[in-house]
């Protein structure tokens, strides 16, 4: 369906949903290379205002990728839920972001809400919110999931310790996951991106890391970070896995580039699951996500980059993931060129996600080949602390020696969850107290390398 | 105020990582935040260097090649940043240059771009391709012009080796610069050149640098994959799968993703 709008003694015609949604997103260099950013700003207001007077409903009728020839789609509006829809169903896309603004929206309605909402829905309202009501809102949201430990609860923020070493090589790896404890990191996850994706490497990175956390029998989970496919063969060579991890999109192609189908992410899960190795909880998946993956793999269909974005979310919420992350600065300045558009979009996807109701976290980072620094990343991550974000990546002095990127550091975090007054996952609290790594007022303590840790090194 | 240092700084025998940094509060201590910034800045000013095809020309002509400049059609560093899609292709003149160049089918195009480190390809692409033209025979090999071309990335390759009429395209060009090193290169290989290639379709050998793979080491490995890309007629993934049993070292398939 078209849209019109007059702006002074312009008229604009948006010829399609997805067209309004493309010209309404506020600019961002992959839209512009993708052909589809407003022309001016100008334009990019009257699509907002278009927006704001499309009904939520409109989105249920018109899909912004065909849903014949995409799974994507398919499974979002065929998994849509009509009742839990109903309480914002006579709503426009502008008197929704009202209402998410109210006091009305508090944390459990939203919880309600999150299945009736579709990921182009969410987008939409993102569009026309400023920084400070995508963390007001999201930071309404809590979303909690459980494994060995409990991740998500209001007034707690983790890490994900991220070990990753040039060469996979064993003992580099457990230095590095050593390090992160010692500065009471890897909560979330202590999970690795592997250089090869052969199964054998992934066998003793998983092997690896599942003894380090039995040795000190932290309350945590681990994960390799390869392909869907060699987490399952793996664990059919009877490997410890206890996430499958995979990166999704948010259409068919996208993720056929990343070389996976919906059916093998469920079969993937049926694996984890089988496994029973979760404790509390059996949340198995983690998924990555990042804005300009569909572009990059030529399968956007002309759709702006958030919105693909968002279903990707989409996507990830079907397989009830312990965690989800948006790699906000990593696919370089054609998608996202500066610390404004990389704050900006980390924002979108952290509130998308949580509004979707999914555990969010973000990889707040960037690629010397963007105009970012160390600032941006002070910045972004500060403001995500504020808006409740579940957890952030923890790298040994922000500099990931394999994948060449920026990150936050183990550092970074606890500066985070000390201004902010956050505390890590209260299971590895604990946990942290009874190895002797912080104090009851959770404060980090000098401490020489603890018995327990100095077999490990040697014995990798 | 104690500075903490960090009783583990033994674990940086470990691995590369920046481990064992101590902390002041919780935060880094001064030194550690300066060699951080240090670091980048190094990176960042490699992003930013200006290609210099004269002095690689003159190392070129050195080695007996035959040199020619040109221009992708990224303006300048800012849009070639944000415009791969111009970086992959060549300026008009450029194009025009070219087509003026053609003569007898090639056997194989040779490519220099700055790519995201103009650094790296002033340091090590004249020595690579010195060693190379040593391992290809040219009773076997009819070797073009080095085409030098300024913002340009991989694909445009694709462009330079369809003009010149060559069977492959051998594109040495600089990487991202990371913390641990700003002057890295990487030589593609993409078999039957044409506009509209894939990433798929090209084998790659990457982290050439003195700390990396050395200049002597990459022509050999380049020499054997071009000798291998010859006898498959193809590159890519289909080379890969040919090659499975016997890959030379240190070549791989391009794969994205995180």
């Amino acid at each position: 369906m078209a849209h019109h709008q007059n702006v002074g003694t312009s008229r604009y015609l948006f010829e399609d949903l997805k067209t309004l949604l493309a010209r309404a997103s506020p600019f961002r260099s992959g839209d512009a290379l993708a052909g589809v950013a407003a022309k001016d700003a100008v334009e990019r207001v009257a699509a907002q205002r278009a927006l704001a007077d499309v009904p939520l409903r409109a989105f249920l009728a018109e899909a912004v990728v065909p849903y014949e020839s995409d799974d994507v789609t398919r499974l979002l509006l065929d998994g849509h839920d009509g009742r839990a829809f109903a309480p914002v169903g006579h709503m426009t896309v502008g008197e929704f972001r009202d209402w998410l603004l109210s006091d009305e929206a508090d944390s459990a309605r939203l919880s309600g809400l999150a299945r009736g909402l579709t990921p182009e829905m969410v987008a939409a309202v993102s569009k026309l919110m400023r920084l400070q009501d995508l963390v007001l809102v999201a930071a309404k949201c809590e979303v909690v999931t459980r494994f060995r430990n409990t991740l998500g609860l209001r007034g707690h923020m983790s890490t994900r310790l991220q070990p990753n070493h040039p060469t996979d090589d064993l003992q580099g790896v457990a230095a590095a996951v050593l390090d992160g404890l010692f500065l009471g990191a890897g909560d979330a996850v202590i999970g690795i991106n592997p250089v090869t994706e052969s199964v054998e490497r992934f066998v003793e990175l998983t092997s690896l890391l599942d003894r380090v956390r039995r040795h000190l029998d932290i309350p945590t989970q681990a994960c390799v970070l390869g392909h869907v496919t060699t987490a399952l063969a793996a664990m059919k060579r009877g490997a410890p896995v206890d996430l499958v991890f995979q990166s999704i999109g948010g259409t068919e192609g996208t993720n056929r580039s990343f070389g996976v189908t919906l059916s093998m992410l469920a079969e993937a899960r049926e694996a984890a699951l089988a496994l029973r190795r979760g404790t509390i909880g059996d949340h198995v998946m983690y998924f990555e996500t990042g804005q300009g993956s569909a572009l990059s793999a030529d399968a956007h269909s002309g759709v702006d980059q958030q919105t693909l974005e968002a279903r990707a979310y989409g996507v990830a919420r079907t397989f009830s993931p312990l965690l989800v992350n948006t790699v906000v600065g990593f696919i370089g300045p054609e998608y996202l060129a500066d610390g404004k558009q990389i704050t900006r979009a980390g924002l979108e996807d952290h509130f998308c996600g949580k509004l979707l109701g999914l555990p969010m976290g973000c990889d707040v980072c960037y690629t010397v080949h963007a105009d970012a620094d160390q600032d941006d990343v002070d910045a972004l991550l500060t403001l995500l602390g504020v808006a409740g974000c579940n957890y952030i990546m923890g790298v040994p002095g922000s500099d990931d020696v394999m994948l060449n990127y920026q990150s936050t550091s183990f550092h970074d975090a606890l500066y985070v969850r000390k201004v902010l007054g956050k505390r890590p996952a209260p299971e590895f609290e604990s946990w942290l107290e009874r190895i002797g790594l912080v104090d009851a007022a959770g404060q980090l303590q000098q401490v020489e390398l603890p018995a327990a840790f100095r077999p490990l090194l040697g014995s990798v | 105020m104690t500075l903490l240092k960090d009783s583990w700084a033994a674990l940086r025998r470990y691995t590369p990582a920046r481990v064992g940094l101590g902390r002041t509060g919780v935060s880094l201590p001064t030194i550690q935040h300066l060699a951080l910034q240090e670091s980048l800045a190094l990176a960042r000013d490699a992003v930013q260097a200006e290609f210099e095809p004269d002095a690689i020309s003159a190392e070129l002509r050195a080695f007996g090649f035959e040199t020619l400049t040109c221009e992708s059609a990224a303006a300048d560093r800012a849009t070639y940043l944000r415009r791969p899609d111009l970086g992959r292709r060549l300026s008009p003149s450029s194009r025009a240059a070219l087509e003026s160049r053609r003569g007898p089918p090639l056997d194989l195009a040779l490519v220099v771009a700055d790519g995201l480190s103009a650094t790296a390809s002033r340091r090590h692409a004249a020595a690579l391709l010195g060693a190379l033209r040593d391992l290809l025979p040219a009773a076997n090999w009819r070797l073009g012009p080095v085409v030098l071309v300024r913002q340009g990335r991989v694909a445009v390759g694709d462009e330079v080796g369809a003009l010149l009429g060559a069977n492959a395209v051998a594109v040495l060009i600089g990487e991202r610069p990371g913390l641990s090193a700003a002057d890295s290169l990487g030589a593609y290989v993409t078999w039957a050149p044409a506009v509209g290639r894939r990433d798929a379709e090209r084998n790659c050998i990457s982290n050439i640098r003195a700390e990396g793979l050395s200049s002597a080491d990459a022509a050999r490995t380049l020499a054997a994959l071009l000798q291998a890309a010859r006898a498959h007629q193809r590159t890519g993934v289909l080379l890969s799968a040919a090659l499975a049993a016997g890959t030379p070292g240190g070549v791989a398939t391009l794969t994205s993703g995180r």
